[in-house]
């Protein structure tokens, strides 16, 4: 998606009180408005304007600063841990491209975010805090390369869970949610090649999506990121008796949400 | 979120769901199926057609565009278990092609499970671009679909109204994800291809696809017509 489209679609302060409306709450308005939310997503706002303007509907940007700076962390803690990583020289040289990749995606996502909580919800990005990333000394991930491979994976099963737990926190507003989205499946995409890649390399045997609760070789400090992985209960049907199929492979076709709090639990190990 | 009510909505048989919930269905809660928020009011029953199906309006409608997408994952993993490449793959693949055929036939069970008496009616597929005793042709299907399905989960979920129904396309989509990520990974070993360029933009975003482009793409393996006009927009 093109930036400064983005901004222009995202931009409340620059509307009057009906497209504010609509921007804030498209779900509520939406019957009433009809396609016009289509009409003024195409007006095009110069970025410098957004910030002069004075702020609107702020409980409704605040919420989703709030929950953007949390996402920001996150994404913080995982380019910091990439970058050093590659910094280290502890990855070997088949799996360089992986983690650069990986590297390029976290980073663009932190700049990402820090964009839209500062210039277009006129916000304060949230800093990247200090990281311990040996957890008070337990673990070495950048001497020691399986365990890199088993952080990165517990931080790539973090996310997807990290933002599926607040998507329903942004569904207000389309731009936010999609791009949440947009984000949430790309963690997604890394969590499978790492857990694989850690699988083909011996060290646990574990597949691409997650079975059970299980956190297979990981050190039992992680087993919170699985915990719940487990659930067979969706919309109130338990779906191994729906269709007979086992439970290990029902676990597996739905990833669970983690709430802020427990990822904030997870992510303070690592926090210096 | 105004009313986010469990309901039986494979118990609803009346065409008018509206005036039918209008009623009382809050007493019916008992039998077994469930769920459909009441918050959408133009939530539309789609009728029968005499010549393919209509997705229907609101979340209903939403919720049967994903279960299309399921049924086409489905019947084409079903279809890859019987075939020469997956009777001669390696351990790993055999491994992944058999989870895949079972996590998209619990999704699509799941969806006409949760539709109820609102659910389109079984598509027809037609594979016949596709050798299955091929690894190649096989593993570059699975691709396109895996793929297709993560992109339209992600442009459809600005349209769902109820966050129950987001959690549970957001529950979906990753594994989607997942997969797709391991196909990629099974085309091109040890490359960036998990996360391609191809997908992924320079703001580290995936594409997300409208309900006629995933359409669209879908429609060279179905062949039941599929109304979406009704689809929010």
């Amino acid at each position: 998606m093109n930036l400064l489209k983005l901004l222009d679609k995202m931009c409340p302060d620059t509307q009057n009180s009906d497209q504010k409306e609509l921007f804030f709450s498209r779900r509520e308005a939406f019957h009433k408005f009809g396609d016009m939310s289509k009409k003024m997503a195409m007006a095009a706002v110069p970025l410098g304007i957004l910030s002069a303007l004075p702020k609107v509907a702020k409980a409704d940007t605040e919420s989703l600063i709030g929950v953007l700076n949390y996402a920001l962390t996150l994404e913080h803690l995982e380019y910091r841990y990439y970058q050093m990583g590659l910094d280290a020289g502890v990855i070997e040289g088949a799996d360089m491209a992986i983690f650069e990749k990986i590297r390029d995606h976290e980073l663009a996502h932190v700049n990402f975010l820090t964009e839209v909580v500062g210039n277009v919800l006129g916000g304060d990005p949230v800093m990247e805090p200090a990281f311990d990333f040996t957890a008070g000394g337990n673990f070495s991930p950048f001497t020691d390369y399986p365990t890199f491979l088993a952080l990165s994976q517990a931080f790539e099963d973090t996310g997807v869970r990290a933002y599926k737990g607040q998507a329903g926190n942004v569904m207000e507003n389309d731009v936010v949610l999609t791009a949440a989205l947009s984000i949430h499946s790309v963690e997604a995409r890394h969590a499978s090649m790492v857990r694989r890649l850690r699988t083909k390399k011996g060290h646990d045997s574990i597949k691409g999506w997650i079975t059970e609760g299980s956190n297979g070789t990981l050190p039992a400090a992680t087993q919170a990121i699985y915990d719940g992985e487990e659930n067979v209960m969706h919309g109130g049907v338990d779906v191994t008796q729906l269709t007979g199929i086992d439970s290990a492979a029902v676990t597996e076709g739905w990833d669970e949400p983690l709430n802020k709090d427990q990822v904030l639990g997870i992510a303070s190990l690592f926090l210096a | 979120m105004k009313n986010d009510l469990i309901k039986p909505q494979g118990l609803v048989k009346d065409a008018n769901r509206r005036k039918f919930l209008q009623k009382g269905s809050l007493s019916i809660a008992a039998a077994g199926l469930f769920m459909v928020g009441c918050n959408d009011d133009e939530d539309y029953m789609p009728p029968m057609m005499e010549d393919g199906v209509m997705l229907g309006s609101g979340d209903i409608g939403i919720l049967n565009y994903a279960y299309a997408l399921e049924q086409l994952e489905a019947a084409f993993y079903a279809t890859v278990i019987q075939g020469g490449y997956f009777a001669n793959a390696n351990a790993e693949e055999k491994q992944i092609m058999a989870d895949l055929e079972k996590h998209e036939r619990a999704h699509k069970e799941f969806f006409k499970a949760a539709l109820g008496a609102s659910a389109i009616a079984d598509l027809e597929v037609d594979f016949s671009a596709i050798d299955f005793d091929d690894r190649m042709s096989v593993l570059g299907a699975a691709k396109t679909f895996e793929d297709l399905g993560v992109a339209a989960y992600n442009g459809a979920g600005k349209f769902i109204q109820d966050a129950g129904y987001l959690l549970i396309a957001g529950k979906i989509v990753s594994v989607e994800a997942r997969h797709a990520a391991a196909i990629r990974d099974l085309l091109n070993p040890g490359s960036t291809d998990f996360a391609g360029d191809d997908l992924i933009d320079a703001n580290g975003l995936e594409r997300t696809l409208s309900f006629s482009e995933v359409l669209s793409a879908a429609s060279t393996y179905v062949t039941t017509p599929i109304d979406f006009s009704q689809l929010p927009s």
